[in-house]
């Protein structure tokens, strides 16, 4: 057994925490009262090299593992969550699908310029009329000679819609083959004729995260577009959203983390009838509660890292990472919230913005219901589709 | 001309940290807290950094310090992109002053080729300022203090120093051992990659007998100065109370508040 993270990864922490410390957190209560995609912070991070993690060097990467990528993510999210989704879903959903599925020619044109942080990708799943239930796709792709002509919209796209967007992946019914709806992923630029980028919405939390609706009119892009095998995109974006849930995971505990010790700072202050509120039991066990569920979560996002490296199955430990630590994270945020009292409920510190950027966790990039649908199919229960 | 500079640095407790002195010897317990690499040694690595990549050339981190601490510090350095590391450990260094630390400095430098010498004009935990000036002297060579916006050319180094009015310009034949101000640059983040990188550099790790250290010059004993007491910083506030009995609290309110310089 061995619990220690490679010395590497952990310098890595140091370097990203010293980061969020000196130039996250100073712009973060603004970035999110004016839900201003914050541009400058997402450049620097390109040029540190986190948008490059993952990947080998010859695309432009870093040459680390899936592990480090999620120690970064955890420290950013520990002071601002929408800077921390912005590298999760700019790695985890804008360039993977190219690293994984496309083509030398598309990992040159596209993967590049990500893994540098140069430009952002979308990941385009999710539609108005469906989220969980990601085989009910409506949006449709139809090859006219050698283009796909699309037709539909998307929901909740992050990344979409900032000022270095360049380009979304999306999911497109192609065809039908044996009463299954075959699903492809098509890759489509910014600036494509037939394509547009929706307003930003107005979110519970996440506001300086960029997440947009994308619609799609007798939009033409080349056949050579097509990211990973003609009717493989189901299959593509379930091996996605496994590493994502890890790395949503790891973004959860490091919420947590932040609620942890900003609490804990304000309950050695705030002083309460004669002594520190940290000095009663009633806080005290809070905090304590807080501390276990925050290294649990740890322990399990670490794990599933570790599996995945290993070359191990890691659904169900992914799975079980992400449906815990998005939970706890509410939680957590929840009594960081209640140990700040009335000052908890303003903006004054940051655990009243930590507290609207945890709903998101238990939903977006699997529900924690779906989480638990895999979990139970994973116990060998059977399914219980109404259809 | 590729440059070839040295950068010394230090490794000091986190800024933020609340810091322990050592009721026997009176030196900084530096096991109890967190530490960092001196801030303003950063920005003389960034210097440093900016020099080699407008000229070409080599830099060389130089620390003295215990066997973690120390190697920590030059880590950091190389994977911001230096290219090698000379640790001076030796337990007769504990305890050394700023003159006997910047004597085991100069005596590692000798045994090197520099044309520049770059420190953070101090530390920021014991604040003295007077490492480089030491340094300097015992290598007698010219010295550029409190400095930024360094530049090279021809056998010859210049460098801004603001003064309360604006900057001088001081220029300098090299070798020079210039001390690097605090807010000189904003130092970069190491990537990924550089701090793999920095695994493989070289470092070399050398003992006092190696730089050829008089042991009477360093350490607690070598030491021209002596710490002989400590204790905490008086957290009493002071309250003066202007009345107005005699119908001039105004003016003495002026007057307290020109003395203390507010106006």
């Amino acid at each position: 057994m061995n619990f220690d993270l490679p010395e590497e990864t952990e310098q890595l922490r140091k370097t990203v925490r010293e980061f969020a410390e000196e130039v996250v957190r100073p712009q973060a209560e603004e970035a999110d009262r004016k839900a201003e995609f914050p541009i400058e912070v997402v450049k620097q991070m390109g040029q540190m090299g986190l948008f490059g993690l993952p990947f080998p060097e010859e695309y432009g990467g870093m040459g680390g593992d899936f592990l480090t990528l999620c120690v970064a993510i955890e420290e950013l999210a520990r002071v601002d969550s929408s800077v921390a989704i912005t590298l999760e879903a700019g790695v985890g959903l804008g360039a993977m699908p190219f690293y994984l599925f496309g083509t030398e020619e598309q990992k040159q044109q596209w993967l590049i310029p990500m893994a540098k942080g140069e430009i952002l990708g979308g990941f385009g799943l999710t539609e108005p009329g469906g989220g969980s239930d990601a085989g009910a796709t409506k949006t449709t792709a139809v090859l006219d000679g050698d283009e796909w002509v699309i037709n539909g919209s998307k929901a909740f796209i992050t990344n979409a819609g900032t000022p270095i967007s360049k380009i979304v992946t999306i999911t497109a019914v192609t065809g039908e083959s044996d009463g299954k709806k075959e699903i492809t992923s098509v890759a489509v630029p910014h600036g494509t004729p037939g394509f547009e980028v929706g307003r930003s919405y107005r979110k519970l939390g996440w506001h300086a995260s960029d997440t947009r609706e994308l619609a799609f009119n007798d939009c033409r892009v080349p056949l050579s577009n097509q990211v990973g095998e003609r009717g493989h995109g189901y299959r593509n974006f379930l091996t996605i959203l496994d590493d994502g849930r890890i790395a949503i995971a790891a973004l959860a505990v490091g919420l947590a983390q932040g609620c942890l010790e900003d609490s804990l700072k304000y309950a050695k202050e705030r002083q309460a009838f004669g002594a520190p509120i940290g000095a009663y039991q009633a806080i005290q066990f809070k905090l304590a509660d807080m501390a276990m569920k925050t290294e649990l979560a740890r322990n399990q996002v670490y794990k599933a890292c570790w599996m995945k490296q290993q070359g191990r199955p890691y659904k169900t430990a992914a799975a079980m990472a992400k449906v815990y630590s998005s939970e706890i994270a509410v939680e957590v945020a929840r009594d960081a919230v209640q140990i700040h009292g009335g000052y908890g409920y303003i903006e004054e510190f940051p655990v009243a913005r930590h507290f609207r950027d945890s709903k998101i966790l238990e939903i977006g990039e699997g529900t924690s219901e779906v989480q638990r649908i895999l979990i139970a199919r994973e116990l060998g229960l059977p399914g219980t589709y109404f259809r | 001309m590729p440059l070839s500079i040295a950068v010394c640095v230090k490794r000091v407790p986190d800024t933020a940290a609340e810091k322990k002195l050592d009721d026997g010897d009176k030196t900084l317990d530096r096991d109890s807290v967190e530490s960092i690499l001196n801030p303003v040694d950063e920005m003389a690595v960034e210097e440093a950094l900016k020099l080699k990549e407008a000229n070409e050339g080599e830099v060389t981190i130089v620390c003295a310090g215990p066997e973690g601490a120390a190697q920590q510090a030059i880590r950091k350095a190389l994977s911001m992109g230096a290219d090698k590391g000379v640790h001076l450990k030796d337990d007769s260094l504990h305890g050394s002053d700023a003159q006997g630390i910047a004597y085991a400095l100069a005596q590692v430098l000798k045994k090197g080729e520099y044309d520049l010498i770059l420190c953070g004009a101090e530390s920021t935990d014991a604040r003295t300022n007077l490492v480089p000036p030491a340094i300097a002297e015992h290598l007698n060579l010219p010295n550029l203090n409190f400095v930024k916006n360094v530049e090279t050319s021809d056998g010859k180094v210049t460098a801004h120093r603001e003064t309360d009015k604006g900057h001088d310009v001081l220029e300098s034949s090299t070798p020079a051992v210039l001390g690097v101000v605090w807010g000189a640059n904003e130092p970069r983040y190491p990537s990924f990659k550089g701090i793999m990188a920095a695994k493989q550099k070289p470092l070399e790790t050398l003992s006092a007998a190696d730089a050829e250290i008089d042991a009477s010059k360093v350490g607690l004993d070598g030491s021209k100065t002596e710490v002989l007491e400590f204790g905490a910083r008086s957290t009493e506030r002071q309250k003066n109370v202007v009345d107005n009995k005699e119908g001039d609290a105004h003016v003495k309110l002026a007057d307290f508040l020109q003395q203390q310089k507010f106006i």
